[in-house]
């Protein structure tokens, strides 16, 4: 089912997304990988407060290449997600309401997903030139250092992404692969 | 003798590096099209078709295909009359990588230690493969590779009495293994036979080689085109969302090995299957 839905994510709006819903999201995420995430979660280990506030928000696990000159960012497609999944069940229980990247997730993320009423979607791996269409401004927010690491802002239009993980934990990676499979 | 000015290595590394990550070559995209005709699941067949949009938009705008622009591994077959002046040529091959990722906008991936992890800032260094032919030019293979799949390749050292039907688990384990991670449809670069470090090579080569041209050894042949019916057989699809194309290819090297010892190396690439060949 084709959905229409505006980010930061409301709280209800979240739950009523089930697996398999091509969603268009438009409004304002943030970029956050590796690197930024190890960073946020040892400012929480030692009390400290994040440079963005996770209520409602969708944290794209994506690291551009450099934007040539007018454009507002380069090649933007997901990372691997399960590289986040140390970090993401803290984030989860900060308010953080999705998720975009690719691959499978741990049982504990999922555990996290449906406690917090959050979702995970997957962007189309690999196919960073045209997401990028559907970013129309990056501003970097925090650890600038990071390079293409860094905590971004980005302002998405139609950003197309599809719900693997809903609020009631049903996964999408599980249950599609069964109905093509033919072993 | 053929003296070649390493300055001349550097400008085709540098070209190479821009034109891998915004072009593919005309078999992989030959493939994407291929599959997009025989694939059964809807969404499946979306998948391809923007995977095929992504890539028009790559070369038409300049913006690369893919923003992990990945490490770059670089296969440099040097025939034996080749005599090289003006610096070395390790210099010359990452001059031409820094200058290539700057000047062609693309990502910088690479840390300059595994554990304290800062950024290089230029992606060098490259990772360099070099082999001595015969003859008197420089055959230069760049392969950027991304980490995605990279993370999901395997090495595993088993046992002679494993034979082939050991062969075939440990290929579709790791294909299965890497699932939605690896950005399907993958290509599978599989070595096997040599020592540890041997067959990664040779399945690192393998997904240089053209995803329609098979082994010429017939069991080799055979085993390429059963791995990947039984990689289409798992169901896990584009992008891991269902389907029937979950691999383009699997090409397969052998070489000898040890009496004791049956070396199995399986180096996953996702779709975006790079690599630009000269030869100078």
């Amino acid at each position: 089912m084709n959905k229409y839905i505006s980010v930061p994510l409301d709280d209800v709006e979240a739950k009523t997304l089930r697996v398999g819903d091509y969603v268009y999201l438009t409004g304002t995420i943030y970029t956050a990988r590796d690197a930024a995430h190890k960073r946020m979660y040892e400012a929480l280990e030692q009390g400290k407060t994040l440079p963005i506030d996770m209520k409602n928000n969708v944290i794209y696990y994506m690291g551009p290449s450099p934007a040539r000159e007018g454009r507002p960012i380069g090649s933007a497609g997901p990372t691997t997600a399960s590289r986040m999944d140390k970090y993401a069940p803290a984030l989860l229980d900060l308010g953080l309401k999705g998720m975009i990247g690719k691959g499978k997730r741990s049982s504990e993320v999922s555990d996290a997903i449906v406690r917090n009423g959050a979702v995970y979607f997957a962007a189309v791996g690999g196919a960073g030139a045209l997401l990028s269409r559907s970013i129309t401004a990056s501003e970097v927010i925090a650890y600038d250092d990071l390079g293409t690491e860094a905590i971004r802002k980005l302002t998405v239009n139609n950003f197309p992404v599809i719900v693997v993980i809903d609020s009631e934990g049903n996964n999408l990676y599980e249950t599609a692969v069964l109905e093509y499979c033919k072993e | 003798m053929r003296t070649i000015d390493v300055s001349l290595v550097t400008q085709n590394i540098k070209e190479m590096c821009i034109e891998a990550n915004h072009f593919l070559s005309k078999d992989m995209e030959n493939a994407l099209r291929k599959a997009q005709q025989m694939e059964e699941a809807p969404l499946g067949q979306q998948i391809l078709q923007q995977l095929q949009e992504n890539m028009k938009m790559a070369g038409e705008d300049m913006i690369p295909i893919c923003q992990d622009t990945g490490m770059a591994v670089i296969f440099v077959e040097i025939g034996q009359d080749v005599h090289f002046e003006g610096g070395l040529l390790e210099d010359a091959i990452n001059d031409g990588v820094r200058q290539g990722y700057a000047e062609g906008y693309l990502r910088k991936s690479v840390v300059k230690d595994p554990i304290y992890r800062d950024n290089t800032k230029d992606n060098t260094p490259a990772i360099i493969h070099y082999e001595m032919v015969a003859g008197d030019r420089v055959k230069i293979i760049v392969a950027p590779k991304g980490f995605g799949s990279e993370n999901m390749s395997r090495v595993y050292m088993l046992k002679p009495s494993d034979g082939l039907e050991g062969v075939k688990n440990a290929i579709l384990s790791a294909a299965k293994e890497a699932g939605p991670n690896a950005c399907p449809p993958m290509v599978v670069g599989v070595g096997i036979g040599g020592t540890f470090e041997k067959c990664a090579l040779m399945a690192k080569k393998a997904l240089t080689r053209s995803v329609d041209e098979r082994s010429p050894i017939p069991y080799v042949r055979e085993l390429e085109e059963e791995l990947l019916q039984k990689i289409n057989h798992t169901g896990i699809g584009p992008g891991g969302l269902g389907g029937s194309t979950t691999a383009l290819a699997v090409n397969i090297n052998t070489y000898p090995t040890h009496i004791a010892g049956l070396p199995v190396a399986i180096n996953i690439c996702c779709h975006v299957n790079r690599h630009a060949v000269r030869v100078i």
